[in-house]
């Protein structure tokens, strides 16, 4: 069997398993609970009698708390399906009469982790884009780059993913998930405490955010993220950048440089080729 | 140009003599060794399973038989040895092509029907099974009806049966079992016992780990005892079990008649019986010869038995005796 073969062979398997354990129909109904709550919130918001300026900044500043929503939803979901799907199958012996199989064992993971891509990314962008229609139908406002900004958040969800991969090749499903969303949100705090730093000055704390976003690119991502989603001037409404709206965790400050992005390609692959590494060379 | 004729009568002459060269053994290994941290699980193991052959793999617990069988399938790697399957080294995945795999511990996708579950191992496998066979191969492990059912359901004994299907569906040269009956009842056993029967006419081959003696014992072409990670005896069951016994009830027993009885072999005494040990190459004539001799030597006969050493008796032998030299080697 050619490696390609398998690889799209266990991806498809790996979808299937995601909407065969109700996982689909579970993110299902969490976007459609959330799309619901946040339509009303942006409808009761065009309600109010804002200027123009204002009414762009709290639509900004809504639009990115709820996609953070969505992407924290992405990153709970693939952690929790990365780890039961990979080393869950080493630990019942699934695993076992699959990889007796003539496929190398990279193709397998290549496989799984392709599927979960697939899964991860799908749900943030198909969530994101129905959540942008909603704030463009409630409260007529378009962010100036949803391509980039969707593409962004499938990134992140593919960065954390390929963590939850390594981790589950070396330690129990539930570990794993429990680790690489502890990681997560440890990365965004450091973010926010980072941007913190960097209004105040303090170079010191600033550099927490710069050397977290570093070890573990879903903070800097998502800030590229919610660069793309929020009006360009929402950051002049808000007092400019150094009167206090970097500080704020629902704006960001700069795009995503061409370097940060090619370094967060680097981090999957080598993050990657560590877990392939570590699952070729594991007794089942 | 006479160097060109030769050359191309050199290479027909080595291609012949290839192709006329037994094929590969279905499975070979040698010099096997896994360590797991300071515990040794398997120690110097070498084995050979040939075309056709069903060897079973027989050991008490912990003896190192499915680290063994995984170590054959590239599925833990040794820390010493060279294994081979149908004439290609372990590492390469190709060598797995023609092999079918009934883990000991058997799990299949619980989201997927058992139809679903053979369509995935037919095209991982490369084979290219049609559905009709697929179908096929469930109805042999009688599962037919129950192809469209999820997995998750299904019972511990209906999932090994499924198992077995996932071992056979990808035309296999080479079988492993690894516990195959574990969760089967009496009738399932026999089911596989037909199964690798049918499997030998076949002429593939069949690795089959079994705590069930019997059931190894009846299918069985060759046999290779593990204990403590070492191969402690192999061979055929005549090899192994050649040793018979005859008994012997006998009264006006003379010091000359004991004297015949002990040179036939061991002798034990028990009131009226005696147990004499047969030598392994005995064409038959044993028996009958000291019969003839102990009446003319005036014994009175009054019942002979053929006793043959069943492969359990001869299990526990081979592991008792393992067990009092290494006891006698601590000493």
């Amino acid at each position: 069997m050619t490696t390609a073969r398998t690889v799209l062979t266990i991806a498809a398997v790996t979808l299937r398993e995601a909407s065969r354990r109700r996982v689909l129909l579970a993110l299902a109904v969490l976007t459609v609970a959330l799309l619901g709550l946040s339509g009303w919130g942006f409808s009761r918001l065009a309600a109010e009698s804002l200027t123009s300026g204002e009414a762009r900044l709290t639509a900004s500043i809504l639009l990115n708390l709820v996609m953070f929503g969505y992407s924290l939803v992405a990153a709970l979901g693939t952690a929790f399906l990365a780890g039961p799907t990979l080393s869950g199958e080493t630990e019942s012996g699934i695993a076992l009469s699959m990889l007796a199989r003539p496929i190398r064992r990279s193709a397998f993971l290549l496989g799984k982790w392709l599927g979960l891509v697939a899964f991860g990314s799908g749900f943030v962008v198909i969530a994101g884009l129905a959540q942008i229609l909603v704030v463009r139908a409630t409260v007529d406002y378009w962010p100036p780059e949803p391509a980039t900004a969707l593409a962004l958040l499938a990134a992140q969800t593919t960065v954390l993913l390929t963590l939850t991969v390594l981790l589950a090749t070396v330690i129990s499903p539930m570990a794993s998930g429990v680790v690489a969303v502890g990681l997560f949100c440890t990365t965004w705090v450091a973010g926010v405490v980072g941007a913190i730093g960097e209004s105040l000055g303090n170079d010191a704390v600033a550099r927490v955010g710069s050397v977290s976003r570093m070890l573990l690119p879903t903070d800097g991502l998502w800030r590229g993220a919610m660069n793309a989603f929020q009006d360009p001037s929402a950051i002049v409404e808000f007092g400019g950048a150094d009167q206090g709206a970097g500080a704020f965790p629902f704006l960001s400050m700069a795009p995503l440089t061409l370097t940060y992005l090619a370094w967060a390609a680097v981090w999957v692959a080598m993050v990657w080729g560590l877990a392939a590494t570590s699952f070729v060379r594991k007794d089942l | 140009m006479g160097t060109g004729v030769d050359g191309g009568a050199g290479i027909r002459a080595a291609a012949d003599l290839v192709a006329g060269l037994p094929p590969a053994p279905a499975a070979w290994c040698t010099g096997l060794r896994k360590r797991y941290r300071r515990r040794t699980a398997v120690e110097d193991v070498s084995l050979q399973v040939g075309r056709g052959e069903i060897v079973g793999l027989l050991g008490p617990n912990g003896a190192g038989k499915t680290t063994v069988i995984k170590m054959l399938l590239g599925l833990v790697r040794p820390d010493a040895g060279e294994a081979m399957l149908l004439g290609r080294q372990v590492a390469d995945p190709a060598a797995r092509a023609r092999v079918g795999y009934l883990p000991e511990l058997f799990r299949y996708q619980p989201w997927l029907t058992a139809a679903e579950v053979l369509a995935l191992h037919g095209r991982l496998s490369g084979a290219g099974v049609p559905a009709a066979e697929q179908q096929a191969c469930l109805s042999l492990v009688g599962l037919s009806g129950r192809d469209g059912d999820r997995v998750g359901g299904f019972s511990k004994g209906m999932q090994q049966r499924l198992g077995l299907a996932v071992a056979l569906v990808a035309r296999p040269e080479f079988v492993v079992l690894d516990e195959p009956t574990s969760a089967l009842d009496p009738l399932g056993r026999a089911d596989v016992r037909d199964i690798v029967l049918e499997l030998r006419s076949r002429n593939v081959a069949v690795l089959l780990n079994s705590h069930l003696i019997g059931e190894v014992e009846r299918v069985c072409d060759r046999v290779v005892v593990l204990d403590r990670g070492r191969v402690a005896a192999s061979g055929t069951l005549a090899e192994l079990l050649g040793q018979r016994e005859l008994r012997l009830q006998l009264t006006e027993l003379s010091p000359a008649a004991r004297a015949r009885l002990e040179a036939t072999g061991h002798v034990e005494r028990e009131g009226d019986w005696l147990t004499v040990a047969v030598p392994a190459d005995d064409d038959g004539t044993v028996a009958p010869d000291l019969v003839r001799d102990l009446v003319a030597l005036g014994v009175r006969v009054h019942a002979v038995e053929p006793v043959r050493i069943s492969l359990e008796e001869r299990l526990l032998g081979i592991l008792r005796d393992g067990a009092a030299s290494r006891s006698a080697g601590e000493r």
